[in-house]
């Protein structure tokens, strides 16, 4: 029974890395910006968490410190992407579409060359050394959960909270839905927009980390990194835009991620190498479905915001 | 009681680029009053109210309150001098209930708390008189709710000068007495409340002073008492202008667009239409009359193919075949095997087959010119989509209740705006753009459309102006059924006048224009025949030179009384 735990502890984990990446996007669409932007940040964020660690990993420091300050680098990193989102698409009201785009093609190739020139062995010794649950002691175990798993979830409830019963979260959903009357209110929309994609920049900034340090632990995590990008952005449909959503639809997809490796145990499947592929396209095909079918709800509470990817300007006519 | 000043303007200009909107304006208004600010579209009466609410700010000039000068640099600027402003365009977000919606946007040291947002909106309504669910979203909420909304929202902020920009634009007669009875109250209460609007009425009923605007220009202000709709009307536009419309009696008055048993469901399955018939005649203007959203533009749109019919008939006689039979190229006997067929019909309609008539009585008949060709020139336009009517050679064209969304497209310039009916000709895939851009120019010299140029986008004009436009596009259309559905709404006297006699030129060419509109006054003037409608059912059909207000005003409610009673 074991090796079914483990993989519904595995399916977690790694929805994990979605629950960042979605939640960010939801704040970041919340505030009415559309940002493709958020698989380069994923990967920035990643990238700037190793950097630190690469640099402080044998300075033997505590363990707990380390990962703190790994956190701060990939938080600082990513929100810098996200600063340059803001910049180009609030103040100078550039596409959203085109940068996004540009800043996902920026930042996963800045990754790529800052992660070719780390060490491995020294990044990923802090991590390693960390307090993991529910198995405390065992750190060797791939199938235990870090503390940058409780954090996602403490970060989406909390993102939920604040959204959605608190005077800011009001706010905020009024800016994304209609600046111009945010605005007539005397809402300082343009405040609002740069703090939620900021915000929503660190936080999946925060995913890339994960995946890379808490989840895989491997030299090699960081050149998928960018596919996760893109379904965290398909998985805030999936969510309804609703960051506690994202726990459910992060596990579904955690799950059939990890199906390829553990359906091999079931004995009577029998999976060669010419089908493992197959399963591998599993999660691509249900974001397919899931995207069709949640396209056809037509409730009101359920559509994107409604001034999603529209650049607002006061004097306009 | 001595009046005391809550603001002053002085000097107050304001430019779009070269288009000045203000120019040296001065303004003042007292305490516990209510100052109409009129105006024809685009005198700046909006630019100026926004300047007060910290939308624009202006150029130069001062804007004192209580008698000290103010900076109002943004809509907070305005809310914490006590000003609030109630748009024309709500701005209201149509996800949030009431009461959010009447919170977003204050600063509070308490807790957020929705519960007692609802109470204090719930006490503000009652205070003043309104009725309201502060629960509800405002998607589910009808025009006249939403605008409650917007009023409670700038008394939650303790608001002591209200803007109001022409609140009654949407509203019924009846939601428009509640309003003004709220706006009493309100003065009553030591409010400053501004007014703009351009229904003289209205101006006249429930204000205590009038400024008057033109061309960005104060002209002057006039106790309300002392005036008289003609003389504000004079000062709004700067001369004398004829406030009668030249209706003129139908000539050769025959079927055009014949409507019959229309049944419709809307996508919620709500019977919106319910047997409908009526006849639209060539050379005459149907009028539809009822309370909005009795299904007006239901109607409309089943017509011109935008929505699918559960059942019925939507017939359209071509008056280009509606022509008299002759016997110029044809014998006798080819003429009686025509009508065999059932060729031919008489002025109404009835089939003619010459069965038993002696050939002299036949051709008498022919040549009085009674009895005219049915081959081809009747067309069933049910369940055909817009372009499959206008492939049919149907010149169908229609004015639409909602201009910039379904009329024209905002971001586009008049040229291209035009093209939207002509795109479909031109050679080899190239669209042919000079015809369009003449067909512009000349919209914009023969209805006075105020427009730096052609190719400024349809968005940055005056919501008159827009509707000039429109209505022009779809006359040059050479309709043969000319649909319009409140043409005038919004648009100042000058305007509405200019559409009113385009529509009666139309008329007079032959066009059976059907006009939905809301001024029973300016039904009863400008119709022919009124058809009323409630609750998606035709409650009588009525000759416009014999009818009354009152009678219109009782089929408007008939349905309803009848289910109270029922209930």
């Amino acid at each position: 029974m074991n090796i079914w735990l483990n993989f519904l502890i595995d399916s977690l984990a790694f929805g994990a890395t979605f629950m960042y990446g979605s939640t960010g996007e939801i704040l970041t669409e919340k505030a009415g910006h559309l940002n493709l932007g958020i698989p380069g940040i994923m990967c920035m964020g990643g990238a700037g968490g190793c950097l630190i660690l690469n640099m402080i990993g044998k300075s033997g420091l505590p363990p707990f410190l380390i990962v703190i300050l790994g956190i701060l680098g990939s938080l600082i990193l990513s929100m810098l992407c996200g600063l340059i989102y803001s910049f180009l698409t609030v103040t100078l009201r550039a596409n959203q579409n085109v940068t996004g785009l540009a800043l996902t093609t920026f930042g996963v190739g800045l990754m790529k060359v800052i992660m070719s020139k780390l060490d491995a062995t020294v990044y990923l010794i802090g991590p390693k050394m960390m307090y993991r649950w529910p198995f405390a002691g065992r750190q060797d175990s791939l199938q235990c959960l870090g503390v940058l798993f409780f954090l996602a979830i403490i970060i989406v409830l909390l993102s939920s909270w604040v959204l959605f019963r608190t005077r800011v979260g009001l706010q905020l959903r009024a800016v994304g839905e209609n600046p111009a009357t945010a605005d007539a209110v005397g809402i300082n929309v343009t405040r609002y927009k740069y703090m939620a994609t900021c915000i929503g920049s660190g936080i999946a900034g925060l995913g890339g980390f994960y995946y890379i340090i808490d989840y895989m632990v491997s030299q090699e995590a960081y050149l998928s990194l960018e596919a996760f990008g893109w379904l965290s952005i398909a998985l805030v449909i999936f969510a309804l835009w609703r960051p506690h959503l994202t726990i459910i639809g992060s596990f579904v997809f955690g799950f059939l991620f990890s199906c390829s490796s553990y359906i091999t145990n079931i004995s009577w499947i029998q999976v060669t190498m010419a089908t493992k592929p197959l399963l591998k396209m599993l999660p691509y095909v249900v974001t397919i479905i899931v995207l069709v079918i949640s396209s056809i709800r037509n409730k009101r509470e359920n559509q994107p915001p409604a001034s999603l990817g529209l650049s607002y300007f006061r004097e306009e006519r | 009681m001595e009046k005391q000043l809550a603001l002053q303007m002085r000097g107050i200009t304001k430019s779009f680029g070269p288009v000045v909107a203000n120019n040296h304006v001065d303004l003042d208004v007292y305490r516990g009053e209510i100052l109409a600010v009129l105006g024809e579209n685009g005198c700046g009466k909006t630019t100026l109210m926004n300047m007060i609410a910290g939308i624009y700010f202006p150029d130069e000039g001062q804007i004192l309150i209580d008698g000290k000068e103010v900076v109002i640099r943004s809509p907070k600027d305005a809310f914490e001098h006590k000003i609030g402003m109630i748009h024309q365009h709500f701005k209201l977000v149509d996800l949030f209930t009431a009461a959010e919606n009447v919170v977003l946007g204050t600063e509070s040291k308490e807790k957020y708390n929705l519960k007692a947002v609802n109470a204090q909106v719930a006490q503000i309504a009652e205070r003043y008189g309104f009725r309201l669910d502060p629960a509800k979203k405002i998607y589910d909420m009808s025009v006249s709710e939403k605008q409650t909304v917007e009023i409670i929202k700038v008394l939650y902020r303790g608001a002591d000068i209200l803007i109001l920009d022409e609140p009654t634009a949407v509203l019924t007669p009846q939601e428009i007495t509640r309003l003004f009875d709220v706006l009493r109250r309100m003065k009553e209460d030591g409010k400053s409340i501004i007014i703009i609007t351009h229904k003289l009425n209205e101006v006249m009923e429930v204000s205590d002073r009038v400024a008057i605007l033109r061309r960005g220009e104060h002209v002057a202000t006039v106790n309300t008492a002392e005036t008289s709709e003609a003389e504000l009307t004079e000062m709004m536009v700067g001369k004398k202008i004829d406030l009668n419309i030249h209706r003129s009696t139908p000539v050769n008055a025959i079927p055009r667009l014949v409507v019959e048993d229309l049944n419709l469901y809307n996508a919620e399955g709500i019977h919106v239409l319910k047997d409908i018939s009526f006849t639209a005649n060539g050379g005459e203007i149907l009028g539809i009359a009822g309370i909005a959203g009795s299904g007006q533009k239901e109607l409309l749109e089943s017509i011109s193919g935008l929505q699918p019919v559960e059942s019925g008939k939507i017939t359209f006689y071509n008056p280009k075949k509606d022509r008299p039979v002759s016997f110029f190229h044809k014998s006798m006997k080819q003429v009686r095997a025509l009508a065999a067929k059932g060729a031919f019909h008489d002025r109404n309609l009835n089939d003619v087959t010459f069965h038993g008539m002696s050939n002299k009585a036949v051709r008498k008949w022919v040549q009085n010119g009674d009895v005219l060709f049915r081959e081809d020139e009747v067309m069933n336009l049910r369940d055909k989509t817009p372009l499959e009517i206008r492939q049919l050679g149907v010149h169908l064209s229609f004015v639409p209740e909602d201009r910039l969304g379904m009329g024209l497209v905002g971001s586009m310039d008049i040229t291209d705006n035009m093209m939207l009916r002509s795109y479909r000709k031109g050679k080899l895939g190239f669209l042919n753009r000079k015809k369009p851009k003449a067909q512009a120019e000349e919209i914009i010299r023969e209805l006075e459309v105020s427009t730096p140029g052609v190719s400024t986008p349809v968005r940055r004009l005056s919501g008159g102006n827009v509707q000039k436009v429109l209505v022009g596009r779809e006359i040059a259309y050479t309709p043969k059924v000319l649909m319009a559905a409140y043409p005038v709404r919004g648009l100042d006297i000058n305007s509405s006048y200019t559409i009113y006699n385009l529509l009666n030129r139309q008329k007079e060419n032959g066009v059976a224009v059907i006009y939905v509109g809301e001024d029973l006054d300016v039904l009863l003037e400008l119709c022919d025949r009124i058809m009323v409608i409630n609750g998606g059912a035709v409650t009588g059909i009525v000759d416009a030179r014999t009818t009354t207000k009152e009678e219109i005003g009782l089929l408007m409610t008939k349905t309803d009384e009848r289910k109270e009673e029922d209930a």
